[in-house]
């Protein structure tokens, strides 16, 4: 028997046959990068291959990098094998990866999300024999709302907090969550403020001509009357740190799948938690892996063994894999940083100047040159 | 109903204490008279008699929503809690109800009129116009696990502030034997108790712990620097019994634990003692095994409080005192307010004058010069079967609830051995979907025995790693527990060491937890079971 066209190795996802690797977690000669989320897109590779959109973003994060780009549907041959990105839902850029070889299709299908959350190119199924899909979300306690309900909870309580003078924080991942936050705020209602690290990631999205609505680096010099009307957007790492506390008073509220439980809505402690994922909930994996009428899946990561279980009982041929996905998407828990408070409002004198602040995975990979928020 | 879930989610959605009062207060001013008792009977944990056993209530869910029961068990594994898996996993709400939290109670303890098939019905039918926030509330008071993360201080907080009633006051009023059905809002804010119930206790003192952990260690100096002149204060030995309230009031005997629970068929030695004592006296001490003259071990007490029917044998291997300390009220006066001093007299005299000195003890007042001296009697405090001491100030007032100043409790520091992690379970409520209770083992010969279980004692940054480890490191599962490969030390800390016969390691410890993670050990550093036995 021919061996299978994608396996599991100890770096990655390799394509013997197109001597490439997909997403890999260790120095590779040639990576196929599906989007540009730190678990996907690591350093250290001779030859990187992504989608036209992720450009930014991956120079952004990793420097100077051998980045060779393509568009959906395009296709990009190596020794011979068919290689094509096709919209994956999950963040701007991202992409499943088609592979075709000798009549086998294959497909990666990285992170995504069936809903059109209105700045990514919407999920589109694409056909396969055999499907490498995530299941961060594949337990059926995960059923997302309509993603607009949540936007106007979310611009709902920046009213109340800006008509009672609280400034309010919300929290998502720099790249993906916080653009679609920002997409969807109701901007009548005040000003839209960027962390530091999510301003960069703005700056890095607008190099590939993406255009996102208005909104400033949150500084210093800052009008605190301004602030305190308006919303900040960070990165989940912010959250409890100095440099948070020291705008008072102040709302919080946290974006991400999690926050569907009680449990991991107590843990993180925030003001309010919202319901908004850049996945695909259950019903939304079922419907992803139905459409591609597969014979076989393989789950990546999250909750693999239920899943695999439940799709075994479907009557699919499926297997669990194991890989170091995911860890973007763990809930990002409190951070007490030691240490001077980076003050956002701190003057001249009293020292604005931090670079032992420590933070937290997402942000050291987003190579921030100080290694603290700009401020 | 509507109300009241709302209420919940708004609970959930602050940690700011003034914003949970401001929310309580807004909710009692809204609601019915009826609404305000049945909350407050609910959040003081006066649950509705379950009328459907939550085996049936998961049949029923898991038959709803449509999958596999095996699928809903996992689910339970990540959620955590029961009454919120059903939530998540039944279907959209096809309507919407409008009936009050009085009605909805109303319901539930009507449900013994119905077949097991009606009950089916209405719980389908229930659950089917509810929002996903109404059906989780519900579910909790239906499975009678209803609890919430508010503490009853800030209840009684809001309660004062919309009433202008003292909070002590408020806090002994919802204390006892009173039920939603009989006893009214308007009953409780009454200028004048007018409660006729004569089990009533009084909320219970408490202490704050001089050092929370072995760490904080206090010397005797940095004791006289907080505590000042030792003669101000009385110390006795902190008993391992069951801290518990005797009443005696009108010709009936009542004995409440801590927990509020109402226990006195559970102590029938402890009956001649206190239906001896004048009418009109409220004592405070423990509830512990006693034989010989000297307090057993707690697990003792622990197997006797276990069992439903207490027989003969049991009554012989634990026979039951009471080791008093305080005196709350005396010849029907509740003698709360006067100083220790004076309320240690009036217990003394009781003592005195009771013939079951057996059963009814006082707790010795151990005489101290300086705090040396103490520090070092409280080294041998295993000797005495105590946990440490209590320190109280001479006098103080019996304070209502923890408060900070007055009462100490400076316990010995645990006993401790490192040990091998090897099974992981997820947690619950807060630690849904974490991996956060832990076995762990000790070395005999070159296999790895489980000897104690320990939930609590990582922060939450070592839970995140704890649990990365478990997932990445997992070699068998068997239901929700995981096997996994032996390589995280922790130091584990326990009060007490007892042989076991139900134990495959032949020893129980009282109150494991995590003292720390040892990242300096490999496993073969981790002590052996021998270092168990020898602490027998």
């Amino acid at each position: 028997m021919a061996n299978p066209l994608l396996q599991f190795n100890d770096k990655g996802i390799y394509c013997a046959a197109g001597d490439f690797y997909i997403d890999p977690w260790k120095p590779v000669d040639f990576a196929v990068i599906t989007h540009a989320h730190s678990d996907h897109a690591r350093g250290g590779h001779k030859h990187y291959l992504s989608h036209h959109l992720s450009r930014g973003v991956l120079k952004y994060r990793l420097g100077e990098i051998q980045l060779e780009t393509a568009g959906y549907d395009e296709a990009i041959y190596r020794n011979g094998v068919r290689i094509s990105f096709h919209p994956a839902g999950h963040i701007i850029g991202s992409a499943q990866v088609r592979v075709e070889h000798k009549g086998a299709v294959w497909v990666v299908s990285g992170d995504y999300k069936t809903e059109d959350d209105g700045i990514s190119v919407p999920f589109e199924p694409v056909k396969c024999h055999t499907f490498i899909s995530e299941c961060t979300f594949g337990m059926p306690v995960y059923k997302w709302k309509p993603p607009q309900e949540v936007h106007d909870d979310i611009n709902i309580w920046w009213k109340r907090n800006s008509e009672e003078g609280r400034a309010t924080f919300i929290a998502g991942y720099s790249l993906g969550k916080a653009q679609r936050i920002l997409q969807h705020l109701d901007q009548s209602i005040g000003k839209v403020f960027l962390h530091g690290v999510i301003a960069n990631t703005h700056e890095a999205l607008e190099s590939d001509g993406i255009r996102l609505p208005p909104a400033s680096r949150l500084t210093p010099d800052t009008n605190r009357e301004e602030v305190r009307k308006g919303i900040i957007i960070c990165p989940p790492s912010a959250i409890g740190s100095p440099w948070m506390r020291k705008v008072q008073p102040f709302s919080f509220g946290y974006c991400s799948g999690w926050m569907t439980l009680r449990g991991a809505r107590r843990r993180m402690a925030a003001d309010r938690g919202f319901v908004l994922s850049d996945h695909a909930d259950w019903s939304g994996l079922i419907k992803a892996i139905d459409a591609t009428q597969c014979e076989c899946v393989c789950l990546t990561h999250g909750y693999t063994a239920s899943f695999v279980r439940y799709l075994r009982e479907r009557g699919y041929n499926a297997h669990e894999a194991h890989t170091y996905y995911g860890e973007e998407d763990e809930p990002a828990e409190l951070v007490h940083e030691t240490g001077q408070p980076a003050d956002i409002f701190l003057t001249a004198e009293s020292g604005g100047n931090n670079p032992d602040r420590v933070l937290k995975g997402e942000d050291i990979q987003a190579g921030d040159q100080t290694g603290r928020p700009a401020l | 109903m509507k109300d009241f879930a709302s209420l919940f989610a708004a609970l959930d959605e602050t940690n700011k204490t003034n914003e949970k009062v401001r929310v309580l207060k807004e909710y009692f001013i809204s609601v019915s008279d009826e609404d305000k008792i049945h909350t407050l009977a609910l959040f003081t944990g006066r649950k509705p008699k379950r009328q459907i056993n939550s085996s049936l209530v998961k049949l029923w869910a898991i038959e709803m929503a449509n999958i596999p029961q095996w699928l809903f068990e996992e689910s339970y594994q990540v959620v955590g809690d029961l009454g919120e898996t059903i939530a998540l996993l039944l279907p959209e709400t096809t309507g919407r109800q409008d009936r009050s939290l009085g009605e909805w109670i109303a319901e539930i303890n009507n449900l013994n009129t119905l077949t097991e098939e009606e009950r089916k019905q209405w719980l389908q039918q229930s659950w089917s116009v509810m929002d996903q926030q109404e059906r989780f509330v519900f579910n909790k008071i239906l499975t009678g696990s209803f609890r919430v993360g508010v503490s009853q201080n800030l209840i009684i907080k809001a309660l004062s502030e919309i009433s202008g009633l003292e909070q002590s006051t408020l806090t002994h009023r919802i204390m006892g034997n009173w039920d939603p059905l009989t006893f009214s809002f308007y009953d409780l804010l009454q200028e004048k108790d007018a409660s006729d119930d004569i089990s009533r206790p009084y909320p219970f003192c408490l202490a704050y712990a001089i050092q929370e952990t072995s760490d904080q260690s206090k010397t005797a100096e940095e004791m006289e620097e907080a505590l000042g002149d030792p003669g101000n204060w009385q110390a006795e030995w902190k008993w391992d019994g069951i801290r518990a309230q005797a009443i005696h009031r009108d010709g009936n005997i009542f004995i409440w634990t801590r927990g509020e629970d109402l226990a006195t068929g559970k102590f029938p030695e402890l009956h001649p003692f206190l239906s001896a004592l004048p009418e009109g006296t409220v004592l405070d001490g423990e509830a512990i095994c006693f034989e010989n003259g000297k307090p057993m071990p707690f697990n003792v007490l622990q197997t006797r409080i276990g069992r439903k029917n207490l027989t003969k044998k049991i009554l012989a291997e634990s026979p039951m005192a009471f080791i008093a300390y305080d005196c709350l009220e005396f010849a029907g006066d509740d003698i709360r307010s006067m100083p220790l001093r004076h309320r240690r007299q009036m217990l003394e005299r009781l003592h005195e004058h009771s013939a079951f000195q057996d059963t009814f003890r006082l707790s010795p007042i151990v005489p101290f010069e300086s705090w040396q001296q103490l520090y070092d009697l409280r080294l041998r405090a295993r000797e005495n079967q105590a946990e440490g001491f209590m320190l109280k100030k001479k006098d103080s007032v019996y304070q209502t609830g923890r408060k900070r100043g007055d009462w100490w409790k400076w316990k010995i520091d645990p006993l401790s051995v490192d040990a091998v992690m090897i099974y992981a379970q997820k947690g619950h409520g807060r630690r849904a979907d974490l991996y956060t209770d832990y076995t762990f083992a000790v070395w005999d010969g070159d296999k790895l025995v489980a000897f104690a279980k320990a939930y609590s004692g990582l922060t939450d940054q070592e839970i995140k790693q704890v649990d990365n480890y478990v997932k990445r490191n997992t070699l068998e599962k068997f239901g929700p527990v995981r096997t996994v490969t032996p390589a995280l030390v922790f130091e584990i800390g326990f009060e007490g060491i007892n042989r076991s016969s139900r134990h495959k390691s032949g020893v129980a410890l009282r109150f494991p937890r995590i003292l720390r993670w040892r990242h300096d050990k490999k496993i073969e550093d981790a002590d052996t079971i021998d270092t168990l036995r020898a602490m027998l």
